[in-house]
This record gives structure tokens, C-alpha cells and sequence, in this order.
């Protein structure tokens, strides 16, 4: 009892809302910087992450290689434990790469960036960076400053 | 003093009267949905005219809120030296919220008190009485199609909303006020996240359709077969959406958004 | 196959603290025409709904050839519904479909006809009632009688044993009246049918009616054909059947004496 109108209507109701969706996804959205492609782990153990979420990407030269796939809480060593997904085909990562948390602009989002270091071997699927600098944590940073100010101060 | 608490007791009890039935009917819905896959024409029909018709409402009204978003995120941002950042503000306020909660009222004012008044006519009418003794379930027949097509309809609509609004967003800040091009749409790209913010807004959205579907629904089913009653039941049907999306937003935005 | 096809015995219902039936038992039998009649709101409508099992009697049972409604559920209960048809009092037409749509409605839901059959039936139904070329209006270009008389055409388009008129003359014209009062007769006789009329129309209802109870206060007060009825000496008969004022049913509302009411002087608060 449907119209043939009715339904072509329908069908194109339906078919600008998918496309919106689509729109939304693609060009909206940071769906084009989720790499599906295959990546390998390594960990960083850090004593602060503070800001830094799951997802949050991972740097290296400015350049995005991976994301943040966990971050974990170390009973014993009461340390933070981050795991990195790395595209594999950024396999050539000196084991001595540092791991540092930055922060995008001035109050932007944490990311991790990676510097390299000089040895031959590459980093590979579950070894760990040795090398990690925290988060910057605002607090801590005012407090220093006015610690070393004050130290000025009486000099 | 008594009346009034006499009064407020069978507010309270009505009110959960009516909860109570209303659920009931929900539930009688419910297991009429899979079977309209089976004849999925019914439904066609009711997107119709649940979502087509409101297609116009809501493209001009995306359009005009993505236009005042630009405006109004371009003068605070200016202030900061931030104008660049004008895209980030208009996407998300539309994914995360103003895309899924004003379609959503929109939705409830257009679509659902047209479903109010239609069911509740034909219950004065006794048109759902004539196809019970013609052995045919009015729940199956008439409510569940209305149902299925308000909860696909929404998030459609939400979707088509936010798209719009994100071109008026551009129209006003890169075409009229000079913000950069490239910056509008890499800064958008690079904050909007397609699960915490697209994603999120697309279940809401979902959500939203459910619940207002729903009370337009009840209330024509539930309505006194007055015109008198049915014009009271499409008023409650487009407050209790209301207050209902708000309501639910607060919720899901703090599940969702929260820390 | 017995007689009667609708036995009522014992019926109690009441809706809150109103009292509608009383102890009332009616039998139909098979290929009549019955009516049901007497002043209005004796719930002559609820008993068509009881008969149909849209409600429960408090007290007492349904059986429509020889089921009993009133403890029929889901599939049993839409199964017998199947075999019976009812006509509104407004018609009750699906607004939203023409003509022919309304009456393919119970076919194309209950059965697996192909269109080339459904056509085929939808227009003999519109032929027996005389709307064959109006299967195209929606129905609310109808006027009341083409309305009614689309309703009676869906109400047999099962082809069902028995069909329920609930009040098919009241605000008719005289001759939309007639159409129908023909129509009722003829169709039962034509197709083989029980008809249960419940109306207050007194000369249309006694002109088609094999059989007739009267209902007053919840109960069966008087019952018979048409001659038996005119020849009765019971009150209630007289007064309905020659539309008395006074009798049985008072023409006064009840309340307190004429003369205190008028020296009380004002109305008490």
C-alpha cells in the first residue's frame, strides 16, 4: 500500500542521513588518523602520566607513528606502566629511544614522544624503553619555579 | 493542609500509574518489533512520515544553529587570539550535544505530537477497537511500525543536523568573518574524536528517539477519546519529550563526557 | 450444530459502582435477525463488547457457538473474532486507506489471497452494498450512510457467521435508513448469516427483527417477536414500543419534592 513516491522519499531520507553519518565520520572527525594497520607493543614505565589517556598518540620527529594502547598502575614498583602500539612499519627504533610526555600547545592534550638514541639493535614486539621522562604537571612546575626564585632571592 | 497533601499523594500515585502503564505497553511493543522485518512496508510508510516530513524543519534549523555557533564561538574566540580554533567549537558542540538534544525537541514538537494526535483519534474513532474485533493487534499493526520508525528516524535526523550545522558553522566563520579554510576543517579533524564525541552523539541520538517515540506513543494510546483529551495528550506528549531529553542528556552526558 | 449460537446465561458486569447487567440471559439463534433494544445507556454497546470479548462479565457466561468467550485468550480468542463481524456505530473506517483498501484490510491480514482474488471479493462486497464505484473516496469524503454501509461491507468481507450492528440507524436520514434496514435483512437471509441489532430505533428494528429483547436496568424485562412484543401487558414493553413518556423508565430525574424544592428559596451550597 506504499506509494512509489513514498518509498523513493524514504529511500532518500535514509540514504542523506547514512551520507551525513559518513560526512561526520570522515571529514568531522579524526577517523583518518586511526591507523588499522598491523603494530607491535613496547612499555615505558614513567612516575607520572598525569593527562595522558588511552588513544593519545605516540611521536616521534613530530610525526605520528602510534597511539597509546594501555595504561597501567605497577603495585610493586608503584610506578605507571603505559604500553605503546607502534606501526610496524616504523620497526627500525634504536633500543635506546626515550619516551617523553609533552603537551600539545599551551593547554592542549598529552602525547608521548619518542627521541632516538644511537644503538644498532631496533626495538622489538614487548621490550621496554628504558629511557621515559614524566608529564609536566603544572603544579609541580610553579612549584619549582618558585623554589629556585625564592633560592635567587637569598643568593 | 490535608487536601493538599491528599492532593500531592494522588498526583504521586497517578504518576506512577501512568509510568506503570506506559511500560506496559512498551513491553507489548517490544516483541512486535522483529516481526515488521517481515514486512517492512509498514514502516516505510511511518518514516515517512516521521522523518521525511521532518527533514525541512530540521535542515533550516541545523543550518541557523551551526550559522550561530559560528557567530557567537567567533567573537569569544577572537578575544583570545584563538579564532582558528573555530571549527573544534562549532563540531563538537554539535556532535555532543546540540546535534542529538534539538533534534530531539524538534523531533518531539513536529513529529511527535503528529503521532499523538493521529493515535489518539483513531482511538476516539474506534478504529483501534474495529481492528481488534477484526482479530488484528493495533499494538502490532498501528504502534509497533510508529515505534521502529522514530528510533531509526532519529539518529538519521541528528546525523543530518550536526552536518548542516558544521556548513552553516563554515559559511559564517571562514566565508563571512575570515577564519582560515584549512584551519576550520584540520583543527576539527584533529579534536573531534569519532568515538567519544560521533559516537557518543549517535547513541544518544538513539536513546532520544527511543524515549520520545515512546511517550508520543503512550500518550495517544492512553488519551481520553475526546478531542478535548487527545489535544491534552499531545500537549503532555511534547513537555514530558522535552523534559525527558534534557533529563536524559544531563545523564548520558555525564556517562559519557564525564571525568 | 446447535440452534442457538450465542448463549448468554447469568450475565453480571458492572463498570466501577454502575450496575449495567444484572442476571441477564439471552439466546441467539442461528440465521435470525436479533435485537437488542431499550433505553439508552442500558449498555447495549457493552454487551456487543462482551459478546466480542473486548470485556469480561464479572459473573456468568459467553458462549458463541459453543465457545466460551469470556475465557478465550490471544490466539483462540482472534480466531473466533475472525468468524464475526461488527459494525460500529461511526463506522470506524481506517482513515488513513480508500475504500477499497478498508475492506481488502481483514483479507490481506488473514489471509494469503493473491490481489487478482482480493479484487475479486472487495468488489462483491461493494456490489452487495452498493459502492462499487466509490472504492476509490477516502472516507471522509462519505457521508454517514455510504460510511456505515463500506463498514457493513468489511464486516462480512471474512465471510463470517454471524455480524454485530451497534446502533446502524441512529442519525440517519430517512432513506440511508432504509438502504440499511433492507441491506441487514437481506444480506442475513442472502448469506446465510446471524445478525444481533441492538438499537433503539423501534419501527426500522421490529420491521427486520425475527426476534427482539428489551433491557432495562440491567435486566431482560421483556422479549419476543414483534407481535408477541405489541400484544404483552407488561409495562416496560408498552412504554418502549409506543415511546410513552412515563412509565416504567420515570420521565423525572430523581430528586426531592417539587413544591420544598421551590419554597427552599436558594440552592444549597
Amino acid at each position: 500500500m506504499t506509494s512509489r513516491t513514498t518509498e523513493i522519499w524514504v529511500g532518500l531520507f535514509v540514504a542523506a542521513g547514512l551520507a551525513a553519518l559518513f560526512m561526520l565520520a570522515m571529514k568531522v572527525s579524526n577517523l583518518n588518523t586511526y591507523q588499522t594497520g598491523p603494530t607491535y607493543e613496547v612499555t615505558a614505565r614513567f612516575e607520572d602520566v598525569s593527562g595522558l589517556k588511552e588513544r593519545s598518540p605516540v611521536t616521534m620527529a613530530g610525526v605520528r607513528i602510534g597511539r597509546v594502547k594501555r595504561i597501567e598502575f605497577d603495585d610493586q614498583a608503584l610506578q605507571a606502566v603505559v604500553t605503546l602500539a607502534i606501526d610496524k612499519r616504523h620497526n627500525r627504533l634504536p633500543r635506546d629511544t626515550s619516551a617523553s610526555i609533552y603537551t600539545a600547545g599551551l593547554l592542549g592534550e598529552k602525547y608521548v614522544a619518542l627521541e632516538a638514541g644511537g644503538e644498532e639493535e631496533s626495538l622489538k614486539n614487548g621490550d621496554e624503553i628504558r629511557l621515559t621522562q614524566d608529564s609536566m604537571v603544572l603544579e609541580k612546575l610553579i612549584a619549582k619555579f618558585i623554589a629556585k626564585f625564592l633560592q635567587d632571592k637569598t643568593q | 493542609m490535608v487536601a493538599a497533601l491528599r492532593y500531592l499523594g494522588r498526583v504521586g500515585l497517578g504518576f506512577f500509574q501512568r509510568l506503570g502503564r506506559a511500560n506496559l505497553l512498551l513491553l507489548a511493543i517490544l516483541p512486535g518489533l522483529p516481526p515488521l522485518f517481515l514486512r517492512f512496508s509498514l514502516v516505510v510508510r511511518q518514516l515517512y512520515s516521521v522523518g521525511v516530513l521532518s527533514l525541512l524543519i530540521i535542515l533550516v534549523s541545523g543550518v541557523f544553529v551551526g550559522m550561530v555557533l559560528g557567530l557567537q564561538g567567533y567573537n569569544t574566540l577572537v578575544d583570545f587570539g584563538a579564532e582558528e580554533s573555530l571549527g573544534v567549537v562549532v563540531a563538537l558542540s554539535l556532535v555532543r550535544e546540540l546535534g542529538p538534544v534539538v533534534t530531539a525537541l524538534l523531533f518531539a514538537g513536529r513529529a511527535g505530537s503528529a503521532l499523538t494526535a493521529e493515535i489518539g483519534l483513531m482511538k476516539a474513532t474506534e478504529q483501534l477497537s474495529a481492528m481488534e474485533m477484526m482479530a488484528v493487534d493495533p499494538i502490532r499493526r498501528v504502534l509497533a511500525p510508529r515505534f521502529m520508525a522514530g528510533f531509526l528516524a532519529m539518529p538519521l535526523l541528528a546525523a543530518i543536523f550536526s552536518t548542516v550545522g558544521v556548513m552553516g558553522g563554515w559559511f559564517v566563520g571562514v566565508g563571512l568573518l575570515g577564519v582560515d579554510d584549512g584551519s576550520y576543517w584540520s583543527q576539527m579533524q584533529a579534536k573531534v574524536d569519532l568515538y567519544d564525541d560521533v559516537w557518543n552523539g549517535v547513541i544518544k541520538s538513539i536513546m532520544f528517539g527511543a524515549v520520545v517515540t515512546w511517550i508520543a506513543i503512550f500518550e495517544g494510546y492512553d488519551a481520553v477519546p475526546t478531542s478535548e483529551g487527545v489535544s491534552r495528550a499531545t500537549t503532555r506528549t511534547v513537555v514530558h519529550s522535552a523534559l525527558a531529553v534534557l533529563g536524559l542528556d544531563f545523564v548520558l552526558t555525564a556517562l559519557m563526557f564525564g571525568g | 450444530m446447535s440452534d442457538i449460537l450465542v448463549r448468554i446465561r447469568d450475565l453480571h458486569y458492572a463498570r466501577g459502582s454502575h450496575v449495567i447487567f444484572d442476571g441477564v440471559d439471552i439466546d441467539i439463534r442461528r440465521g435470525t435477525v436479533t435485537a437488542i433494544m431499550g433505553p439508552s445507556g442500558t449498555g447495549k454497546t457493552t454487551l456487543l463488547r462482551l459478546i466480542g470479548g473486548q470485556l469480561r462479565p464479572d459473573r456468568g457466561t459467553v458462549e458463541v457457538d459453543g465457545q466460551p468467550v469470556h475465557r478465550l485468550r490471544g490466539r483462540a480468542l482472534y480466531d473466533l473474532r475472525k468468524r464475526m463481524g461488527m459494525l460500529f456505530q461511526n463506522g470506524a473506517l481506517l482513515t488513513d486507506m480508500d475504500v477499497y483498501d478498508n475492506i481488502a484490510f481483514p483479507l490481506r491480514e488473514h489471509t494469503a489471497l493473491p490481489e487478482s482474488l482480493i479484487r475479486t471479493l472487495v468488489l462483491m462486497k461493494l456490489e452487495a452494498v452498493g459502492l462499487r464505484g466509490a472504492r476509490h473516496l477516502m472516507p471522509s469524503q462519505l457521508s454517514g450512510g455510504m460510511a456505515r454501509r463500506v463498514a457493513l461491507a468489511r464486516a462480512i468481507a471474512l465471510d463470517p457467521m454471524m455480524v454485530m450492528y451497534d446502533e446502524p440507524f441512529t442519525g440517519q436520514d430517512p432513506i440511508s435508513m432504509g438502504v440499511l434496514v433492507r441491506l441487514i435483512r437481506t444480506l442475513n437471509d442472502a448469506l446465510d448469516l446471524t445478525s444481533v441489532v441492538v438499537s433503539h430505533d423501534i419501527e426500522e428494528t421490529r420491521a427486520i427483527a425475527d426476534y427482539i429483547y428489551l433491557l432495562s436496568q440491567g435486566k431482560v424485562v421483556a422479549q419476543g417477536t414483534s407481535e408477541e412484543l405489541e400484544q404483552s401487558d407488561s409495562a416496560w414493553a408498552r412504554q418502549f414500543l409506543h415511546g410513552e413518556p412515563d412509565g416504567p423508565v420515570p420521565f423525572h430525574y430523581p430528586a426531592q419534592a417539587y413544591v420544598e424544592d421551590l419554597l427552599a428559596g436558594e440552592e444549597a451550597a
